[in-house]
């Protein structure tokens, strides 16, 4: 079993939601981040005073998947929250050793 | 001769008129965007308010009640410095002018935040402010002298009392030609970011419009009474209405509907406040909320326009029921203005001029807005760009955000 966590823009959140629904993959977690990769701050300016805020608000995904779903599944969240400009964000792929769903107390794959 | 307890009333009420668009207007339309424009939203409200503060005094009152050319449209400049502060207008015996002038100020502001509501989340902040002095010239201007100011629709027996035809219907139209013209927003889904602001939104625009209606018997007396009354009455009656609607089409009772339906009972009161009793302001009320709701969740769709806070399915609607509800129920011991009574009382002269001065102001107000529209979006663009509408038009447009979250 794998953890995909994808900081993506806000905007692409529906994108990507709509395509791994498409694949059947409905089990998420979705924050409210903020962060910085590349991407230059936005400008913000009250009162004529001007501020450069260089952490911008993202959105992180954590999804966990069966390992032979991941490759398709980085696929679908990379295409669809892609739009080709700097600030597209990250996708981290971890090892995950239990999963338990809590109402049945399955573990392991079938608890995914 | 001037009278002081009319004179103390009409000046509270232009600014309770004033609270209803600053915030009350502004706050309400802002809950019910996105997060990411919440501040534009309030913007095109406020700025409604500054610009139309500055045209006033420079051509229109003049041009509303300053005369009359040929019923068409008022006569004379009269500027704030040629209002003779201690005389009253014709309009208003017992006030003196100048507050007239400044009560009435507070009506053109409003009507132009309203129509704000059908293109937020996409319009253009530097075309809102082209369209709003030159949408308050060629509409607002004209409609209200010919209901208001001596024009040929009063001349015909129009009965507007506070302003359903020349606030509600117009600015109900220009939105849904304005809408139709800068084109439907990327996401249409109506998510209120915080229903709170809204709230609060409706509790100013029930409170100020005590002012709008009551204000509107230009005098501390008996007519506002009743206008209060019915005002009241048909806010009351409307909530209920879209509550009961909402419990029958969706299942639940909804807070937002609770407020729209509120706000539809003061709008279609809003010409009958000082013509009709207590009983017909419960059934206009009700009436309102049953129609509007179903012109919001089931005309809008059907038709596919996006009126994006709908005015037009609220306002512009409200302001048709309430108007012709006039040539129902109207009673003429309640205003001596009044010739005739309503269709209850067994004459159909006043409902046939409500209707003409509906048909004529619709017509001309989605003609002149459309026209308008077209031209702004051809000579200067109308809407945003893609992905300034999709990140948001606080940080684009204004290089600010509403809420530092994190």
């Amino acid at each position: 079993m794998r953890k995909i966590t994808a900081i993506i823009r806000r905007e692409k959140l529906e994108d990507v939601k709509d395509a791994l629904e498409l694949m059947g993959i409905h089990g998420m977690t979705v924050s409210d981040v903020k962060g910085r990769g590349q991407q230059m701050g936005i400008r913000e300016s009250y009162r004529g005073m001007d501020y450069c805020v260089d952490l911008l608000p993202k959105v992180q995904l954590e999804i966990v998947v069966d390992s032979e779903d991941l490759e398709r599944t980085v696929e679908a969240i990379s295409e669809n929250a892609r739009t080709g400009d700097v600030g597209d964000g990250k996708i981290f792929v971890t090892d995950v050793i239990d999963v338990v769903r809590i109402r049945t107390g399955e573990h392991g794959g079938d608890a995914i | 001769m001037l009278n002081s307890g009319d004179t103390a009333w009409m000046l509270i009420s232009t600014a309770l008129v004033i609270l209803m668009t600053v915030p009350g207007v502004a706050m309400f339309y802002s809950g019910l965007t996105k997060r990411e424009n919440v501040l534009n939203t309030i913007f095109l409200s406020f700025v409604s308010l500054g610009i139309v503060s500055l045209l006033w005094f420079l051509f229109g009152y003049g041009l509303i009640f300053g005369g009359d050319v040929s019923g068409i449209i008022g006569s004379h400049q009269v500027g704030i410095s040629l209002i003779n502060l201690g005389s009253a207008s014709k309009y208003a015996p017992t006030i003196p002018e100048g507050l007239f002038a400044i009560f009435q100020m507070t009506f053109a502001a409003i009507t132009v935040a309203l129509i704000s509501g059908a293109v937020v989340e996409r319009i253009k902040f530097s075309s809102w402010i082209l369209f709003i002095p030159l949408w308050f010239a060629l509409v607002y201007v004209p409609v209200a002298h010919w209901v208001w100011g001596g024009g040929f629709l009063q001349n015909l027996g129009v009965h507007d009392f506070a302003g359903g035809i020349v606030v509600h219907l117009t600015s109900g139209i220009a939105a849904l030609a304005l809408a139709l013209v800068t084109g439907p927003r990327y996401d249409q889904k109506l998510m209120p970011h915080h229903l709170g602001y809204s709230v609060i939104g409706t509790g100013l625009l029930w409170f100020g419009w005590f002012g709008f209606n009551a204000g509107s018997a230009l005098s501390a007396g008996s007519l506002a009474v009743n206008a209060m009354i019915v005002t009241n009455t048909s806010a009351a009656a409307g909530m209920i209405g879209w509550i009961l609607m909402d419990r029958l089409k969706t299942g639940k009772p909804t807070l937002l509907g609770a407020l729209s339906g509120a706000v539809a009972g003061l709008a279609s009161i809003t010409p009958a406040a000082g013509f009709v009793d207590i009983g017909a302001s419960i059934v206009t009320g009700l009436v309102a909320a049953v129609i509007c709701y179903l012109a919001v969740s089931w005309l809008k769709p059907a038709a596919g326009y996006d009126d994006a806070l709908d005015v037009f399915g609220i306002h512009g609607v409200s302001g048709i029921i309430g108007t012709l509800g006039v040539g129902l129920f109207a009673v003429p011991a309640l205003n001596p203005s009044l010739t005739s009574g309503g269709l209850l009382t067994g004459s159909t002269s006043l409902l046939v001029s409500q209707l003409i001065g509906v048909v004529t102001v619709t017509v001309y107000t989605f003609v002149v807005t459309y026209l308008l529209a077209m031209l702004l979006m051809k000579f200067k663009g109308l809407r945003v760009e893609r992905e300034e509408e999709i990140q948001g038009l606080d940080i684009n447009l204004h290089e600010e955000t509403g809420y530092r979250l994190t």
